[in-house]
């Protein structure tokens, strides 16, 4: 019924970790802050470590062959853990006034006793913490000379480091330090006339490279024999056209770096004569690793070519360009795009010769492993980076199989129902138990590729931030289909956004396959241009994609379909037009209609504003664009800028089902709830208040909390907790809202909730008049009506805090709600609707209780059983999707961040369903023995009425 | 009702009447002979079987009036179990309501075969009628009384409007915070 998924994201570090052979091991850490160790064998995560959003991974090395030391958050954490356990050993915090590149250096021979140093440059200082506890043995700072650390080197097999930097953009620092303790034994400086810029590439331990401010002249500076010496060496001497983007590539080669240059990468070494020479040019889809140094002090490489459908690996010894240790070539699926990294490592074959394998990285974030020309493992670590999900019905099981198909499965069903059969009536023998398990265990009911009546079996369609969507199965969440999104060629770094519902088949269009909507941006400017991809949810196939001229700042999707069931879009550009997606003539005609009734809304946080639109004309241009039209603005909310700052807006689900509009309370009461689509809440605090808890005083700290109209612009209710600050999580469903924010005068999380209740329609009571139908209850209404309306709340302390609220919805809306809460841990907690309800009170009446109203507690309840993730964890929780089954009372769960977990919820009970272990079996024995008995107590009462009529 | 059918079977199978038994002397064109009194007459010849008719019709009309008031003990004891069975909904007192319903609503249906037996030109059975129907009537409101009080019957504004669905918007909206 439910399934969790572990994933830990793209890679960017790996070390392995195969010194001791049986524990074949290489530890990552991701782009998601994850820390895991990884079974070389089978991709397996032995153990993981999520660190928080902002404790970005800087760099990862092992130390002492049995710490994996890790350096995050910009430099300023330092921690080991436990190779074989993973648990975290010691942690410090090293401080430092200003910012730089952090560098993490673990060299193996500077020991003392047991002990060895390692090297970390951050903050524009070098700290030296010993492996063992973390201490900090010494500091220096050279922030306060102004220079810029650039690289911190070991001089072979001795103490001593040299430590290089720029002061500003022209001269060159470079430091002899005693890395014992900390001494500094000579220090040379130089001034380069040309500038440098960009980074610096280690060429040997006495001799680096990079670019003067023109990029076009490659700069070597030795420091050896204390003595700073430049030399300049123009790209196009070496023959190559030095115009458009150069930069030099971090890597580790000795005597050789690389330089990239427009579309490719040139491999250049350093002469023994101190001359540079180009070895070999290749395109920039190729990617190289660092040095990995293996017996003896030989070194090797490896470089990843593309060619067609394979990639070509070849593993070269350092410094020997044309000499080839390994060469292989293998398949690759072309959904995985590009190798992006590549991490080598080497075993010793049975014949004591070297073998090699690569760990590779590709563009969608997928992890393989390769090793004597095959891929050992894979790992779709894509999933853990998940943007946007949406649902997709499967398809409907199809009438006309083929004869011997339906022979083998209807005597498979014979089969295995015999089998059931016994089992129920204990007559199985332990061979047929074992096959009834197998039946289970296998449950292919569960994860069959078609509909079900229940509507539990569906696809998860998820787009990541590898631009890849994949469509995992919500019966055992296997990935169906993925694609990686097709990328053009005018658009160079295209980022997505966001998935719609594009095409749901329903009723008169069931033969198309429903189609989701792609909505992605070429670069990251609300600026650029947007792109539109359709994507078939049955075959995974990119059935369109589109480059458009103009930008998508917001997506709305219409309550309108065509003829074929496509749901028409309107895209908003940074110019405030809106375009009209599918551009199709119907399109424009059920638009034309609804033209008066269609408005849309921006919240400008930034500035504190909120405006409200209505479609005024198609567009002027020079350009004649039919489906363009430009808007004007009907209202707007300006919060003033010194008191309030807009920090959550959240309105209802488009697709959300409400079953009535009418609360009865106990009294027989009846209240009439306020439902509209086009409701808004936004939170504001006080701009003091808006950073972490605990930066303001309760006194200078407020929220305030709107529920605005978005059609007229009227604020409908407006309250304010002073002392208050967040940050709000909301989540607006039917009549009622629940927000979640910090109380700093009580030091306490709270909850609230506002419910809002139609005043004008609470005439509506006379029976008569209702049970003839003599009211305009349901009768459109216009948010220009302006109705009375009522809000009630209540507020609760709530222990923890938030990462994620959303709610429970069900097919028809007649299942009560339960709010999931995705807490701190990573966890999902389930909470009853009726728990946040303002009719609480202390002493409710008999009549309350008999409804279900919950006496008033200062705080909600955690109850540990009503996790809904168990005991699992969704690490780096982000999102929480509920989508209704077609079973009333079921609702699917969708949760997502590193991890994906899925379950099915039931917020009262299965009361529409019977539960799994129902003894069918008993029920037709049942039936069958009271139809016996109607039978035979019929013939007996005939005999016996024929009797009395003879007498 | 066995003894009415008693009453009818232990009569002759069938009889020709040849007194005259018209008491009005207009009918005849002759009229009686003097000295002749025709009530003596009719009195001498058939004073026994007028007797037992009349005690027959007398027993029968008894009887009806019986027959009639008979759902009164009925109504009682159903206000008792009605009492007893609480105002909470629950198996035992829907069971109750239901049976209490069914009872006069059945008997209402009955009515003249109830009555049959009593059919007789000298009886009276209307009165009977409109008692017996009364009662079952009084049952019959008992038992809504009670569904009332159960609160089956709707008859709150709530039980009207719990099924109405969200009126629908003209308008429509979309937007929010920029997409990033």
């Amino acid at each position: 019924m439910d399934w969790h998924q572990q994933y830990i994201g793209k890679v960017k570090h790996a070390v392995f970790h195969t010194q001791k052979t049986g524990r074949k091991r290489v530890v990552v850490s991701t782009e998601e802050n994850v820390i895991a160790s990884l079974d070389l064998r089978h991709g397996e995560i032995f153990w993981r470590h999520v660190l928080g959003i902002n404790d970005v991974v800087d760099g990862i090395d092992i130390a002492l062959g049995k710490y994996v030391i890790t350096l995050s958050s910009d430099g300023s954490t330092l921690r080991a853990w436990n190779l074989p356990d993973g648990q975290m050993v010691w942690e410090s915090f090293l401080r430092g006034s200003k910012h730089s590149k952090p560098l993490l250096l673990v060299p193996t021979n500077l020991k003392v006793d047991k002990d060895s140093l390692i090297l970390v440059s951050s903050k524009g200082c070098l700290h030296a913490v010993s492996s063992i506890d973390g201490e900090i043995l010494w500091t220096r700072d050279f922030a306060a000379e102004s220079v810029e650390v650039q690289q911190v080197i070991q001089l072979d097999e001795s103490d001593q480091i040299y430590v290089v930097g720029y002061a500003g953009s022209s001269q060159f620092h470079a430091y002899q330090i005693n890395a014992m303790n900390g001494e500094l034994l000579n220090h040379e400086t130089a001034a380069f006339s040309g500038g440098f810029v960009g980074d610096v590439a280690l060429v040997s331990s006495d001799t680096l490279v990079t670019l003067d401010t023109t990029r076009s002249i490659l700069v070597t500076v030795s420091f050896k024999n204390r003595k700073i010496a430049f030399q300049e060496t123009h790209l196009s001497n070496l023959g190559e056209d030095s115009s458009g983007m150069v930069e030099i590539l971090p890597s580790s080669l000795t005597g050789m770096f690389t330089v990239k240059i427009n579309n490719y990468k040139l491999f250049i070494r350093l002469t023994s004569e101190d001359k540079l020479e180009v070895v070999h040019k290749v395109d920039h889809e190729t990617v190289v690793s660092d040095a990995l140094v293996f017996s003896e002090g030989k070194e090797a490489f490896a470089v990843v070519e593309h060619g067609g459908s394979k990639v070509d690996i070849t593993v070269k010894p350092g410094q020997d360009w044309n000499n080839n240790l390994v060469q292989e070539s293998i398949e690759m699926d072309h959904q995985r795009g590009l190798v992006h990294k590549v991490f080598i490592n080497n075993y010793l074959r049975t014949d004591r010769s070297h073998g090699f394998r690569a760990l590779i990285v590709m563009e969608d974030h997928s992890l393989l492993l390769v090793q004597q020309g095959k891929i050992v493992w894979n790992r779709e670590d894509a999933l853990a980076s998940i943007i946007d999900v949406t649902t997709s019905e499967l398809p409907v099981e199809k009438e006309g199989v083929s004869v011997a198909k339906v022979e083998h499965s209807l005597f498979e069903w014979l089969k295995g129902h015999m089998l059931k059969l016994k089992g129920t009536l204990m007559l199985a023998s332990p061979e047929d138990v074992a096959a009834i398990q197998a039946i289970r265990l296998k449950s292919s009911e569960k994860s069959k590729m078609t509909r079900d009546h229940n509507g539990f079996r569906k696809l998860l369609i998820v787009l990541t931030k590898a631009r890849k969507i994949f469509a995992l199965h919500s019966g055992d969440g296997r990935v169906v289909w993925s694609l990686l999104l097709h990328k053009s060629e005018a658009c160079d770094s295209p980022t997505e956004l966001n998935l719609y519902q594009w095409q749901t088949p329903h009723h008169h269009a069931m033969d198309e396959n429903p189609s989701v909507l792609v909505v992605g941006r070429c670069g990251v400017s609300s600026k650029a241009p947007a792109i539109l991809s359709f994507v078939d949810t049955y075959t995974g196939k990119e059935l369109n994609s589109f480059d458009l001229v103009h930008s998508a700042v917001q997506v709305m999707p219409l309550p309108f379909t065509d003829s074929t069931e496509q749901r028409l879009h309107l895209l908003v550009d940074d110019d405030r037009r809106i375009h009209l997606y599918p551009k199709t003539s119907e399109a424009i005609s059920i638009f034309q209609q609804e033209f008066s009734n269609i408005y849309w809304y921006s919240v400008e946080a930034d500035n504190g504003i909120i405006k409200g639109h209505a479609v005024k004309s198609k567009c002027a241009g020079e350009v004649l664009d039919d489906f363009c039209f430009e808007t004007r603005v009907l209202w707007s909310i300006i919060f003033p800028m010194e008191s309030e700052k807009i920090i959550a807006a959240v309105s209802r689900k488009q697709n959300e089902v409400v079953h009535t509009q009418a609360k009865v309370t106990s009294e027989q009461d009846v209240m009439y709830k306020y439902i509209s689509k086009n409701l808004l809440f936004v939170a504001t605090v006080a701009p003091k208040a808006s950073g972490h808890i605990g930066s303001a005083d309760p006194d200078e700290a407020w929220l305030v909390v709107y529920l605005i109209d978005t059609i007229t612009g009227r604020i409908l209710h407006r309250m304010t907790h002073h002392g208050a600050q967040g940050p709000v999580h909301a989540v607006l469903s039917e009549n009622w809202v629940v927000y979640h924010y910090f109380n700093l005068r009580a030091h306490r999380y709270e909850m609230s909730v506002t419910e809002i209740y139609d005043q004008s329609r609470a005439e509506n009571k006379d029976v008569l008049k209702l049970v003839l139908g003599k009211h305009n209850l349901t009768a459109p209404v216009s948010s220009y009506s302006r109705p009375e309306i009522t809000t009630k709340s209540q507020t609760y302390f709530f222990t923890h805090s938030v990462k994620a609220v959303a709610v429970t919805s069900t097919a028809k809306g007649i299942t009560s709600k339960q709010l999931l809460i995705g807490t701190i841990g990573d966890q999902v907690l389930a909470l009853d609707k009726r728990f946040l309800d303002p009719r609480r009170s202390i002493n409710p009446t008999q009549a309350e209780k008999e409804e279900g109203i919950i006496p008033l507690a200062d705080s909600l309840p955690i109850i540990p059983q009503s996790y809904v993730t168990h005991s699992l964890k969704v690490e780096g929780l982000r999102g929480i999707l509920t989508v209704p089954a077609k079973l009333e009372s079921t609702t699917l769960v969708f949760a997502y961040g590193v991890d994906l977990f899925y379950t099915r919820l039931a917020p009262s009970r299965t009361y529409d369903s019977l539960t799994e272990d129902f003894s069918y079996a008993l029920l037709l024995l049942t039936i069958v023995a009271l139809v016996a008995a109607i039978f035979v107590t019929w013939v007996l009462s005939e005999k016996k009425e024929l009797r009395e009529k003879w007498r | 009702m066995e003894k009415g059918k008693g009453v009818m079977g232990s009569g002759r199978r069938w009889a020709v009447d040849f007194t005259d038994n018209s008491t009005t002397p207009s009918t005849r064109d002759i009229a009686d002979p003097p000295g002749f009194s025709r009530a003596s007459q009719d009195q001498d010849d058939s004073t026994l079987s007028r007797q037992k008719k009349d005690a027959e019709a007398n027993w029968k009309s008894q009887k009806a009036w019986e027959v009639a008031q008979a759902p009164f003990k009925n109504l009682m004891m159903m206000g008792f179990m009605m009492w007893m069975a609480g105002s909470t909904v629950h198996l035992f007192s829907i069971g109750i309501t239901f049976s209490a319903l069914w009872q006069p609503i059945s008997a209402l249906q009955g009515v003249g075969k109830v009555f049959e037996p009593y059919k007789d030109s000298k009886v009276d059975l209307l009165g009977p009628k409109l008692l017996f129907i009364a009662l079952n009537l009084g049952g019959l409101a008992l038992g809504v009384w009670k569904l009332n009080t159960l609160g089956l019957l709707p008859t709150h504004a709530s039980d009207w409007v719990s099924s109405l669905p969200p009126a629908l918007e003209v308008e429509y909206s979309g937007g929010g915070i920029p997409l990033q």
